[in-house]
């Protein structure tokens, strides 16, 4: 009964949706108030019935109802019972029933949260939306219905797939969703200006919390996702470009590039066609993420729905989006009035170098993705393109956009003064210097890379502290928005040590141990004590000791496991970690050598992670900086005050019509 | 300055970018991309000698031998047609199994084993990477094609 509630709740969603969308676009287009009025309450409804309808699936997981095909596929009743419900997004059709409810919950936020903008842009921003969820809905209603029925029941489910039951499995993929399918927000917003012909200053103000708090969860998404690997792959890398990373990677880049070019067009009226094509851009790589992922196209982990015909309908679906909107983008643009004027050395032209170099650096990035999956599907072979590729090309483009972002804050809106940046920039580079000469000193050996890297992030310190000190002495009011900025920037330094660090420095070894044998590694020695069989509550391990000590004296007692989940009888590496801020150890067990039971020798590889900790730090950091940004003062007062009025009259583009 | 000075030199820049970052992609590609071979072409010796590339097909039951070191280990890799020795040196991944799908990064030896330096195995126990399963079917397609041009032939 509750599957059969779950389905007819989504059904009873897209009609709402359908609805939704037709009356709140006409109403607008036609200016009648009547058709408006209803986005607020059928968008909080349709949140209503999706939440309804992931209500009824997270129940079936939890209650272990098998006779859905989608319970009995990927979980089992001796599933732990968080991990039963986060199975509920653990399959192709739950992680779509995730998405539209993300998408709903972002609907509901803007129907609460948008009672300062006028009626006919909320209409218009809830009315895309809803289009975006009548799409979904019906990819989901039509190829894959996440209540199928199993008649008659199964028995026993399958289980979830070991390698997501983890805690990362509960809080990774919702954070990840809330921040692709956030940009759907920011895209809802520029449409919805090109459907009005309304681009302006207060327009630019209303969109950029929306797209803060959407990046802001995707930087935590892919950060926690990061992790994860880490952690739970057993090998002890933190990013693989893999193409499912890569997905999240690219509308990352560039929402950052949009969240600064929503700076200049909120501060300074510029950049709004480039804006609003940012925009667009940024959601139609969440769009393509989504269809990376779920087409099965991919060699990965995450590849684990792998049915072409639901890849067909998502293409259709990302052509529709995106040729409409780039049309209409053509279309409407022309009218746009440019915007304020700028010097070559300002703060504007030092944003839009940094835009332009994301927009390039994500460029790359889906060509190394892309250009595999086109030379198969065309037959011409197939190719893998891996990491050195990434690195290569990524790194370069990189480095000058955080050369730009050290020194962007110290320059003036509309025209700096050269001379006086060249002053400031003289500290900047002392203090990056000093720091790409001393920390390899500390760590005995040098390397050119390890040096470039320090120098960045020294040089982003230094261009950070400066513009702190500047602001002081100005005896300017410090608000969020400014310090937020400022902890960001700061959060890129601390992510580029920690990269750069692990990177130059790091080291690892496989070995064979048997127990009582001694290896070291990185000024540590690591003793081998031999394993035993421990039991979970639906797995098997064989769990390795391993003592870690230093001078004698000892770091800690690891216990990295090697499970066997009774289901699936699939083996698990459950690596041990003892974390550090300036090192990680990190211990995983390989496979046992020869018979031997207790005594058997077994490989192990262990690794030295110096300062891995700082990467997700760095990351924690900016996306608390944006939290700071996006809570400033100025988006909680009503919008719309004189001056803003004012400014907004000076740059308003109106359509012809209006 | 002159707004049309400005617009020159932003286009400059903007088209340095752009080639310098085509360069730095293309550089990149020619150094990175790694090809995919199945063991027949292999066979073949349509593979190259001194170059990076991955293998892929089925792990032949009871192939898998440990040298004394305890760390290196031998399997074959057969996509059905043909076979290719394999050595690794480390630890294989979870999902690793005799009769299942793999993927090996690595080179040819002049001993005629291909010298893995990464083995990539399936995630979940219905999935073969895609690699695999087309060097697979690729192989029993020209099985099928020369049992008709030679019935009772090789």
């Amino acid at each position: 009964m509750i599957p059969e509630i779950g389905h007819f709740a989504l059904i009873v969603g897209l009609a709402l949706a359908l609805a939704q969308s037709a009356l709140s676009l006409t109403g607008a287009a036609r200016g009648i108030p009547g058709f408006m009025a209803a986005a607020r309450p059928a968008a909080q409804g349709l949140f209503v019935f999706v939440a309804i309808a992931f209500g009824c699936l997270a129940w079936s997981f939890y209650s272990s109802d098998f006779s859905v095909l989608n319970v009995a596929n990927n979980s089992n009743t001796k599933l732990p019972a968080a991990y039963r419900i986060a199975a509920t997004w653990g399959s192709h059709e739950g992680s779509l029933l995730l998405w539209v409810l993300m998408l709903s919950v972002w609907m509901l936020a803007v129907s609460v949260f948008s009672r300062s903008l006028p009626e006919d842009m909320v209409a218009r921003i809830l009315g895309v939306m809803g289009l975006i969820a009548v799409g979904f809905l019906s990819f989901m209603l039509f190829t894959s219905d996440p209540f199928e029925r199993l008649l008659p029941a199964a028995a026993e489910g399958h289980d979830l797939n070991p390698l997501l039951q983890d805690p990362g499995m509960v809080f990774h993929p919702p954070m990840l969703y809330m921040g692709y399918v956030g940009f759907s927000v920011a895209f809802s917003f520029a449409i919805a200006a090109l459907l009005d012909g309304r681009l302006d200053a207060s327009w630019a103000r209303w969109s950029r919390p929306w797209t803060t708090a959407a990046w802001i969860f995707l930087t935590i998404g892919i950060a926690l996702g990061s992790f994860w690997a880490y952690y739970e792959l057993g090998w002890g890398g933190w990013w693989f470009w893999d193409p499912v990373e890569n997905a999240s990677f690219m509308p990352w880049l560039i929402g950052t590039a949009l969240i600064h070019s929503l700076a200049v067009t909120e501060k300074r009226g510029a950049f709004k066609a480039w804006t609003v094509l940012l925009a667009i851009i940024a959601f139609s790589l969440s769009l393509l993420g989504t269809f990376l992922v779920r087409s099965g196209v991919l060699t990965s982990v995450h590849a684990f729905a792998t049915d072409p015909k639901r890849g067909i309908f998502i293409l259709c679906f990302l052509a529709v989006v995106i040729g409409g909107s780039l049309t209409l983008y053509a279309w409407r643009m022309k009218r746009v009035a440019p915007g304020a004027r700028f010097e070559l050395l300002s703060r504007e032209s030092m944003l839009l170098a940094n835009s332009v170099l994301l927009l390039v650096a994500c460029g790359a990035v889906m060509l190394g993705t892309l250009y595999p999956l086109f030379l198969d599907a065309l037959g011409l072979g197939k190719i893998s393109v891996g990491p050195p590729y990434f690195d290569s090309v990524f790194v370069p483009l990189m480095a000058p956009a955080i050369l730009l972002a050290g020194i962007g804050p110290l320059i003036a809106w509309r025209r700096g003064d050269l001379a006086q940046l060249l002053r400031r920039m003289r500290w900047l580079a002392a203090a990056a210097l000093l720091g790409a000469l001393l920390v390899p000193l500390a760590f005995g050996r040098w390397g050119a890379l390890t040096s470039v890297g320090l120098l960045l992030a020294s040089w982003i310190f230094a261009g950070t502290l400066a513009a702190l000190i500047i602001r002081i002495r100005s005896n300017a009011k410090m608000n969020r928005a400014f310090l937020g900025m400022l902890l960001a920037h700061a959060g890129i330094g601390v992510f580029v040590i920690g990269v750069t660090l692990v990177k130059s420095y790091e080291s690892e070894r496989d070995l064979r141990m048997a127990p009582g044998d001694t290896a070291t590694l990185g000024g540590y020695s690591f003793r081998f004590d031999g394993v035993r069989e421990v039991s979970g509550p639906n797995y098997a391990a064989a769990r390795g000791a391993v003592l870690v000590q230093r001078d004698g004296e000892t770091i800690a007692r690891l216990a990295p496991e090697k499970r066997v989940y009774l289901v699936q009888r699939n083996p698990m590496t459950e690596a041990a970690i003892s974390a550090g801020i300036a090192r990680d150890i990190y211990v995983s067990l390989g496979e046992a050598v020869d018979a031997g039971g207790q005594n058997a020798a077994w490989t192990v590889r262990i690794h030295v992670k110096p300062f891995i900790r700082w990467i997700w730090f760095g990351c924690l950091m900016m996306a608390f900086g944006g939290l700071l940004a996006a809570s400033d003062r100025r988006y909680r007062v009503p919008a719309y005050r004189r001056e803003d009025a004012a400014l907004a009259d000076a740059t308003v583009l109106r359509s012809g019509a209006a | 300055m002159k707004p049309r000075h400005q617009r020159m030199i932003a286009i400059t820049a903007g088209v340095t970018l752009i080639a310098v970052a085509a360069a730095l992609v293309l550089n990149a590609f020619q150094g990175n991309v790694v090809f995919f071979f199945s063991p027949s072409q292999i066979a073949a010796k349509e593979a190259p000698l001194d170059r990076t590339f991955r293998v892929g097909g089925m792990v032949e039951k009871g192939s898998l031998k440990r040298r004394a070191d305890g760390l290196t280990v031998e399997f074959v890799v057969t996509d059905t047609a043909k076979t290719i020795p394999v050595v690794y040196s480390g630890i294989l991944p979870d999902l690793f199994k005799e009769g299942k799908g793999v993927v090996a990064q690595g080179k040819l030896g002049p001993d005629g084993a291909f010298h893995a330096s990464e083995v990539l195995a399936k995630h979940d126990e219905n999935y073969m990477p895609p690699e695999a399963a087309h060097a697979l079917s690729k192989a029993e397609a020209e099985k099928a094609a020369k049992s008709v041009v030679s019935p009772g032939g090789s």
